[in-house]
């Protein structure tokens, strides 16, 4: 009984090559981590240099999304699909800019013996990246309630953010040589927590998506 | 006193002979708003129509029963003058089907079956007529020639002149705009925005974005069942019933 099958092929399309953009921006975020732990220049300048393709990636999101609505006049759930396409690759982007932020000061600080062992920092990026893993999947479930759940753990990733800030601080009040790199840590903690947030912008999409209903999780 | 809906229908069902055509419609139609007839081929949506000003008793075989209040009054109870009601509830067709005759005489028709004689109201009629179906300025220097010789799009803004000069308050479209082009399409939607003002207007067409475009309520109607109605908005937005959405979707139909 389906009808308009080229137009079916063409939004699933669209939402693979999102998805895809999703498993880039993580990877890239996960490295940016693990060169800032490991001190590699190399991962670091990956990050880097592989967000161009990202970018290109969300220029092809959004001229597949403007196309569709000029030649196949979508409605209902075909439109929210592609709104919210649009809206999410444009949270994704944002987020790989953050991942480009921490490979930045990971090869600022490369030369530096770090003033403690980074802990809280990786704990704080394996909560964001899980959290857009799974809103991904609950993306393509289409599955509200999960979103909403998911949604909800950004609160662990703001707490460990005041946390790294608080210890930070003590840092830099102890000695004003570690003023320097405890900054850069703050900026990665803060780059971190924008990520969490954009994920749960990403969970507000997937709401509005199966729903139709704006929600706001972000307070 | 004003009824709340210029026309409510009631558990509506239509037999073609035995075959059941419409089952158990229940919809109201609002004053002054453009409510769309939306639904695949053979949904009902025509019949439907046409059972708003009696149209389908000139059908053998057709049985109707339910209620279809006009301001109050049931128009198939014995004491409805038929001929009234659809001087009320005038109706444009999909093809234009001007008389062959001339543009004046197409105009002039129904107010002289009316017993409007004077040429003097006749001319008054067919220049008011023809204004508020925006064709005035193409046709004021060609009204004694055959309306057979006007285009396709002037043709049909014709045959809506022709329901507004009898005076109607509600106006039947079925399909009006599917053998017309763009252009000729777009003015006859920016006409019907303008008609709303003075007149209800019920439409059926098989252009999902027409309906998204001009209508304030959209019916969508399948296998002779009204499924869903509500405002235009809505049904476009964010469909109650997973089949209005898989119609209006393009997912069948």
């Amino acid at each position: 009984m389906s009808s308009r099958q080229h137009y079916l092929d063409k939004l699933a399309d669209l939402q693979r090559e999102l998805l895809r953009m999703g498993c880039n921006m993580e990877e890239a975020v996960k490295k940016s981590i693990t060169a800032l732990v490991n001190h590699d220049v190399d991962m670091a300048q990956e990050v880097i240099d592989g967000d161009d393709a990202l970018d290109d990636l969300l220029m092809s999101i959004e001229s597949q999304c403007v196309k569709l609505i000029a030649t196949e006049q979508p409605v209902a759930k075909d439109l929210r699909l592609i709104f919210t396409a649009l809206k999410i690759s444009t949270d994704l982007e944002r987020m790989a800019d953050y991942a480009v932020d921490i490979a930045k000061i990971a090869i600022r600080l490369s030369d530096e013996i770090y003033i403690k062992p980074l802990i809280d920092i990786p704990r704080m990026a394996d909560l964001a990246i899980d959290m857009v893993q799974d809103s991904l999947e609950a993306y393509v479930k289409q599955d509200a309630s999960a979103a909403e759940e998911i949604s909800h753990r950004d609160d662990m990733i703001d707490g460990l953010y005041k946390q790294i800030f608080r210890e930070l601080l003590t840092y830099m009040i102890e000695d004003p040589k570690n003023i320097n790199q405890a900054t850069y840590f703050i900026f990665v903690s803060r780059a971190l927590e924008r990520i969490g947030d954009h994920a749960t912008n990403l969970c507000e999409w997937i709401i509005y998506l199966v729903t139709g209903e704006r929600k706001d999780l972000n307070n | 006193m004003q009824t709340k809906h210029k026309i409510t229908v009631e558990k509506l069902n239509l037999f073609y002979g035995d075959f059941q055509a419409l089952k158990n419609v229940d919809i109201n139609i609002d004053f002054n708003k453009i409510t769309a007839l939306i639904g695949p081929s053979g949904c009902g949506k025509t019949t439907f129509l046409k059972t708003l000003n009696r149209m389908n008793d000139l059908i053998t075989g057709v049985s109707i029963n339910g209620q279809i209040l006009y301001e109050g009054i049931d128009i198939y109870n014995g004491n409805c003058d038929v001929i009234e009601l659809r001087k009320k509830i005038g109706m444009v067709f999909q093809k234009p089907n001007p008389f062959p005759m001339s543009v004046y005489d197409n105009i002039a028709y129904g107010p002289r079956v009316h017993g409007i004689k004077d040429k003097k109201s006749l001319d008054e009629i067919v220049e008011k007529s023809i204004k508020r179906a925006a064709l005035w300025d193409e046709v004021k220097d060609r009204l004694r020639k055959p309306a057979l010789g006007l285009s396709g799009g002037q043709q049909q803004r014709l045959c809506i002149a022709r329901v507004l000069a009898v005076e109607p308050e509600v106006v039947l479209m079925d399909e009006p705009t599917s053998a017309l082009d763009p252009i000729s399409t777009g003015k006859i939607e920016d006409l019907l925005d303008e008609l709303k003002l003075n007149y209800t207007i019920v439409i059926v067409t098989h252009n999902m974005q027409q309906a998204g475009r001009i209508s304030d309520t959209t019916a969508f109607f399948l296998n002779g069942i009204m499924l869903e109605a509500g405002p235009t908005d809505e049904i476009f937005y964010k469909p109650k019933n997973k089949r209005t959405e898989d119609y209006i979707s393009g997912r069948f139909g």
